[in-house]
């Protein structure tokens, strides 16, 4: 059995454990259109801060293909998926067969059309350790930097670079920064933050035209830059099976057993597909490194003959800018719980039809798992102590039983 | 695979596996002096209490490590049964606390949180067996094989 994995991030990780747990001797082959060893993709931003080295950077162990009996094509782009004959073809003209294809291809920056932009010398996107290692070689104490984007990309570039000492300036069409994962006064708290380490926003506005050196905004008000970075969003990198004949909403479409919808013997996984949130019953693209690695290994142990379904997917977020970190999950239509200290404690707590739907925690974000550990599970609310919950999550909440079972390993309590 | 296990009829709240555990995986030699010079020792088993009803929670060293499997960096793994974590590689991004089921995870306040911690079954300190189980007075742990996967 010959398996072939377009990509080399966390769902091509994911689903090279997958296929080894099942099949330890069918032959894998990993195409990549980068030179480096598997890396952690949000590692960038913490590289780019002195954080990490390069070396620590590897998402596995140096020898991980070696011990996993993996060939590596690195440097290298397919640029075509021959579905009939079961080959992909690469940037040169080869072709290269597969009995399993896993296309892991993640997604690409969008950049949307922006007046002027071609005239600006020091643009960036924020997306691979290249992108990083260009951002580094032009920054410099002092550094006038404008980020388009709010969002966690923009915003952890903002992280980074404010370690140089740069003057940074992050714009966005939103009225509030990480829109996608916040509600109105997570997003307060955190833009206070933030504004706090000497970051400056401008927010409910985009840029209406580019100089070299400088952007006029919607608003009127022009931003001097020495470099841009644009991080407004991305797009998954569907192309190479929209042509191929698979099915593509904005997403790679696949059922639960990561196969492509419309096509034969070919997977998808990762930030390039979309899927089922277990907490709207929508599909969604939810690019969470969790989400890709457990899509990767459920296609990887399909691909090797053992019959896997990955079905709980669900929006969750661990992440921290400036020191003051945020754990989310799920979505927020319900009813809402909130508390706050009136510093930078927050806490949201969404419940409907009996079940946790979603949360928020900033700041004092210990043992949120169990709050996750709900919502994955349609945990019954009426069946714990929910208002011992709401302080802080605990396994006191939930019955004697449900301990028993969990931390006793069923056994019976008395001896 | 032998697991540490509560029995909560048996656990008084007393917290004593939490300082042992501190102590143990703390480095130092002196316990005494350990929290009276306030080294800051971070515990990794919890022990919840409300009411009459106390036990102690630490890592299930789950089959199923949800933890492994989100880890963004590769800094947690599993090997031969426990789940480690190597903390030169964990950047403190907090996914792992957001995944355990039994809210395992420690952020460790004696890092300011750079880094998480977690129960290793004292297999990589000086103790070398669970310092919870021998140093629980009423037998309320207990490291033993009880057939779960």
């Amino acid at each position: 059995m010959k398996y072939v994995i377009i990509g080399n991030s966390a769902a091509a990780i994911g689903t090279i454990q997958g296929i080894r747990q099942i099949d330890k001797t069918g032959q894998i082959v990993v195409i990549s259109d980068e030179k480096y060893h598997t890396y952690s993709r949000p590692l960038i931003s913490y590289w780019l801060k002195g954080d990490v080295t390069e070396e620590n950077m590897r998402y596995r162990d140096e020898d991980f293909y070696e011990k996993n009996d993996v060939d590596t094509l690195f440097e290298t782009r397919v640029t075509k998926i021959n579905s009939d004959k079961k080959t992909v073809t690469i940037k040169n003209g080869n072709e290269i067969s597969y009995d399993k294809l896993m296309v892991a291809t993640g997604s690409k920056p969008f950049v949307p059309p922006m007046e002027g932009l071609d005239k600006v010398k020091n643009k960036f996107t924020f997306m691979k350790l290249d992108d990083a290692k260009a951002v580094k070689e032009t920054a410099a104490e002092g550094s006038k930097v404008l980020i388009v984007g709010a969002g966690l990309i923009g915003l952890k570039a903002a992280e980074a670079l404010e370690h140089y000492g740069a003057d940074i300036t992050v714009i966005d069409l939103a009225d509030r920064i990480l829109p996608s994962i916040l509600d109105e006064e997570a997003s307060a708290i955190m833009q206070k933050h933030i504004e706090s380490k000497g970051v400056k926003f401008i927010l409910g506005t985009s840029v209406k035209e580019f100089s070299e050196s400088s952007a006029l905004l919607t608003n009127g008000e022009t931003v001097q830059f020495d470099m841009v970075i644009l991080a407004v969003g991305v797009r998954p990198n569907t192309e190479l099976i929209a042509e191929a004949g698979g099915k593509v909403n904005r997403g790679i479409v696949t059922d639960q057993k990561q196969a492509v919808h419309g096509l034969k013997d070919i997977y998808a996984a990762g930030d390039c597909t979309e899927s089922l949130d277990i907490t709207t019953g929508q599909q969604k693209i939810l690019a969470l490194l969790p989400n890709a690695f457990l899509q990767g290994e459920a296609a990887g142990q399909n691909m090797a003959g053992k019959e896997t379904y990955y079905l709980n997917a669900m929006p969750m977020n661990a992440i921290g800018f400036f020191g003051l970190h945020i754990i989310t999950a799920g979505s927020y239509e319900g009813e809402a719980y909130t508390e706050t200290d009136g510093a930078e404690n927050y806490k949201k707590l969404v419940t409907a039809d009996n079940e946790l739907k979603g949360f928020i925690l900033m700041g004092d974000v210990k043992r949120a798992g169990i709050y996750t550990y709900m919502i994955k599970w349609h945990m019954p609310i009426d069946e714990c102590d929910f208002e011992l919950l709401k302080t802080k999550p605990q396994l006191m909440a939930f019955s004697r039983e449900y301990r028993n079972e969990k931390l006793a390993g069923g056994y019976g309590n008395g001896d | 695979m032998k697991r540490v296990y509560v029995n909560e009829d048996r656990c008084l709240g007393c917290h004593l596996c939490e300082y042992y555990c501190a102590f143990a995986n703390s480095g130092e030699t002196d316990m005494a002096k350990t929290f009276k010079l306030n080294r800051n020792p971070v515990p990794r088993i919890t022990v919840e209490s409300a009411g009459d009803v106390n036990f102690a929670v630490q890592c299930r060293q789950c089959a199923a490590h949800p933890c492994v499997k989100a880890c963004i960096t590769g800094a947690l793994s599993f090997n031969s049964g426990v789940i480690q974590i190597d903390d030169s590689r964990c950047v403190g991004c907090y996914t792992c606390v957001m995944s355990c089921p039994y809210g395992c995870i420690v952020i460790d306040e004696k890092n300011n949180g750079k880094t998480i911690t977690k129960c290793e079954l004292c297999t990589r300190n000086a103790i070398g067996e669970p310092a919870c189980v021998s140093g629980c007075i009423n037998q309320a742990i207990v490291f033993e094989e009880r057939g779960e996967n």
